[in-house]
């Protein structure tokens, strides 16, 4: 954890730390049983088109019911073990699917058959869920006009070296890759976004013509796609826009290098590329198949856990934590952090000292110490109104300096969450997942996980 | 899922810089420290009786009102220590023991706890008990009248005072190097000019405080000072005896920058501060009382929500 320096006249600066060579990724073994998450409640059993007992192959194309529109690759052989409910963050209603892996790996040809035609269709029909989780579902909406693709080869998060490393040691599927996305989307540019420490080793990317390299600074949060867009494009996303309706989407390098797989093999790549940050941050790589529990991982790394210790999936400022070493990898698990008991951060009820540290340090301009009184009041309107909720590009940094330890970033989240809900963007849950506790800031905010946590006091 | 072992969730940032309110209000304590000391040497025990009083009623007055409030106890923060020590500061040292009760009492429940407590204070608490002991008791803080049984070696009439009654030829004699090294009349903690400046210029530089208050306060002082100055040398004082005596800088470095009263934008903490110095002269020079500092902080606090107005403007902020 880095400590406030000495001199806090200062703002404190973090740079992402960059790898200095390619890693050898440690190869972690088949697991013996692969659990992949919907984002879809687990509704009516009788219409389920999966089902214990069916038989799956790698490749193939998973669907929960007939008019679900959503799927998953299959990341193994074998055949399903259980369906079950499950609650991810805020409350929403998921469905894990666990399958036992079979010893002989057997490849589904639905992807093969059709992989010839190179086109966006294809593409968000099978490539959705690659490994980097490509924005295809955004770029077939017929709305939106992509003229820019953007692909990072810095992670956002700190100590997360996954797309570092793939933008070094996979520099011909990139450019294929990107070859074959300008290809299907028609895309005007294609800018590569790197550090300039990369710049140098990762050379080769880009040697296709139309394919610029820009620089990105290497303090935090330069690599947030909102800064990306500031400082590289120099468009400045409205706030409550997205990228992708500004005509720009952004693709993790781990992403373009899987879509060029896929179409030179006629195989979906089931094999996600993960930074496992240990207790004493020192980082490790690993290549493991989607869905393999964490156990596995941490077994494989020597990381060992105990009681009150927090799991976190993603980097240390925007990750979430998680309850489970079962818990598996997924196609956006960029990195696994663990935090020893003694080094996890509690927060507060306290209130707002109006002190000034958030203000000074948020890189949106956000006035943070009020928006914080509106967000804990429970006034979400006015505060998008008036104190810019939606211009917060959720970096993290205002919680990280604030003396009183509110979970501002928590409280933010929580309000853009239900102002959505208010509009009808989300679809209310049966029960409410926000408990109107009068405790303060920790059953408010921790409502995420708190049915399915046993125990999340501190 | 018997055996699970039994993690702790919360919501990212999991990385905190590690600084805490208590440590603000410790530091802020060892900053006034050197003042401090300096004013029990020169003024004996009844300055320990009086900072002693201070501070020990100050946390007795908070933990009374969370008890009868039943709020979670509050005084281990340190605020109301440090409330108790600035306001033992400002007290002349033969302050009858009422007067530090009733203050402390004004200050830490009036001045902070009926607002919610930390944090929820719009005017400075130390500066509110004074304008109200000054309305209220006057003659009690007079600072000449209080140090009456006391015999200097230094120009023996409080600085401002003697400016504001006697006119600027009264203080000629009064160097600036004796203010500053607090060979000087006035309250128990602001006296020793140099003690304030290096607990100041400590807090601005681990960050506990902004320079652009204090900075912009001592600017206002010294212009305003100087332009009176300019307008009616003989009616008028400089800017060094405005700067160093009274309680200018204790003002400026240690009670305008109180967090929860004070603005956090660029702009808006120098018009503050600079307003703040500038009504301070304006009172010295032509109101009706000796000392401004007090009624100024708590002008600028009343203006200070409408001046926090002013600010950037945000990412993507549409309009």
């Amino acid at each position: 954890m880095i400590k406030r320096s000495f001199f806090g006249l200062a703002k404190p600066r973090f740079v992402y730390e960059s790898l200095d060579s390619p890693m050898t990724p440690e190869r972690i073994p088949m697991p013996r049983k692969a659990t992949l998450h919907f984002d879809q409640p687990l509704e009516r059993r009788d219409a389920l088109l999966l089902n214990p007992g069916d038989k799956v192959k790698t490749g193939q194309k998973l669907v929960l019911t007939e008019e679900s529109e959503d799927y998953v690759i299959s990341p193994v052989t074998g055949s399903v073990s259980s369906v079950s409910a499950f609650i991810g963050d805020f409350g929403a209603s998921c469905t894990a699917v666990s399958i036992d892996v079979a010893a002989e790996e057997e490849i589904d040809s639905g992807f093969a058959d059709v992989s010839g035609d190179v086109s966006l269709e294809i593409a968000a029909r099978y490539l959705q869920h690659l490994p980097g989780n490509p924005p295809f579902k955004a770029l077939t909406d017929p709305r939106t006009q992509i003229e820019t693709i953007v692909v990072t080869g810095l992670d956002p998060d700190l100590l997360v070296a996954t797309h570092q490393q793939i933008v070094q040691s996979k520099v011909n599927a990139i450019n294929r890759g990107i070859s074959l996305l300008k290809k299907m989307t028609h895309a005007k540019h294609v800018i590569i976004a790197l550090p300039q420490k990369l710049v140098k080793r990762a050379g080769g990317v880009g040697g296709a013509s139309g394919v610029e390299i820009r620089i990105i600074s290497e303090d935090y949060p330069s690599a947030l796609p909102p800064f990306v867009m500031k400082e590289v494009l120099g468009k400045v996303v409205p706030a409550g826009k997205s990228s992708t309706d500004m005509g720009v989407a952004f693709f993790t390098a781990e992403a373009v290098a899987g879509v060029a797989e896929a179409f030179q093999t006629g195989q979906i790549p089931t094999t996600k590329t993960v930074t496992v940050i240990k207790k004493d941050l020192s980082r490790m790589l690993v290549e493991a198949r989607i869905g393999t529990p964490l156990r596995d991982i941490f077994a494989i790394c020597g990381v060992t856990l105990n009681d009150r210790d927090r799991i976190i999936l993603g980097g240390p400022m925007t990750g979430s934590s998680i309850y489970s070493e079962d818990y598996p990898v997924g196609p956006e698990t960029d990195a696994v952090m663990v935090q020893d008991s003694a080094a996890v951060s509690l927060v507060s009820d306290y209130p707002c000292i109006n002190c000034g540290e958030c203000v000074r340090i948020c890189p949106a301009d956000i006035p943070v110490n009020m928006l914080v009184r509106f967000c804990e009041a429970r006034q979400y309107e006015t505060a998008a109104d008036e104190y810019d909720l939606y211009s917060c590009i959720e970096c993290g940094l205002c919680t990280f300096v604030c003396p009183s330890r509110i979970p501002i970033f928590q409280y933010i989240r929580l309000a853009k969450y239900e102002l959505a809900r208010a509009e009808g963007k989300i679809e209310a849950e049966e029960e409410a997942p926000v408990e109107t506790t009068e405790e303060g800031a920790e059953e408010t905010v921790e409502e995420s996980q708190e049915e399915t946590a046993e125990e999340t006091d501190a | 899922m018997l055996n699970q072992k039994r993690f702790i969730v919360s919501h990212a940032p999991f990385w905190h810089d590690g600084s805490n309110i208590t440590e603000r209000s410790y530091h802020m304590i060892l900053a006034a420290l050197p003042a401090t000391i300096f004013g029990v040497v020169k003024y004996g025990m009844p300055a320990v009786g009086v900072l002693s009083l201070s501070i020990s009623f100050a946390i007795l007055w908070e933990l009374a009102f969370n008890k009868v409030s039943k709020e979670p106890l509050t005084i281990g923060d340190g605020n109301a220590a440090l409330i108790g020590l600035l306001f033992g500061m400002v007290l002349p040292a033969g302050s009858p023991w009422w007067l530090v009760l009733v203050g402390t009492f004004i200050a830490v429940i009036i001045g902070k706890q009926i607002y919610g407590g930390i944090g929820g204070n719009p005017f400075n608490p130390i500066a509110m008990a004074m304008a109200i002991l000054m309305l209220s008791w006057g003659l009690y803080i007079d600072i000449d009248a209080s140090l009456i049984h006391y015999n200097f070696d230094h120009f023996a009439l409080y600085p401002i005072g003697a400016l504001k009654h006697f006119g600027p030829s009264s203080v000629e004699g009064v160097a600036v190097a004796d203010l500053i090294m607090g060979n000087q009349a006035g309250a128990i903690g602001t006296t020793f000019g140099l003690g304030l400046i290096l607990g100041g210029v400590y807090l601005i530089l681990r960050g506990f405080i902004r320079w652009e208050i204090c900075l912009s306060f001592l600017a206002g002082v010294l212009l305003t000072a100087l332009m009176f100055k300019a307008n009616d040398a003989a009616r008028f004082g400089g800017p060094a005896i405005h700067l160093f005596s009274g309680y200018t800088l204790i003002g400026a470095f240690f009670l305008a920058t109180e967090d929860s009263s004070s603005p956090v934008n660029f702009v808006p903490m120098i018009i503050y501060g600079l307003v703040g110095g500038m009504l301070t002269v304006l009172i010295r020079n032509i109101g009706a009382w000796i000392d401004g500092v007090f009624l100024s902080i708590l002008i600028i606090n009343t203006i200070n929500p409408l001046l926090d107005k002013i600010r950037p403007k945000a990412l993507g902020k549409v309009v």
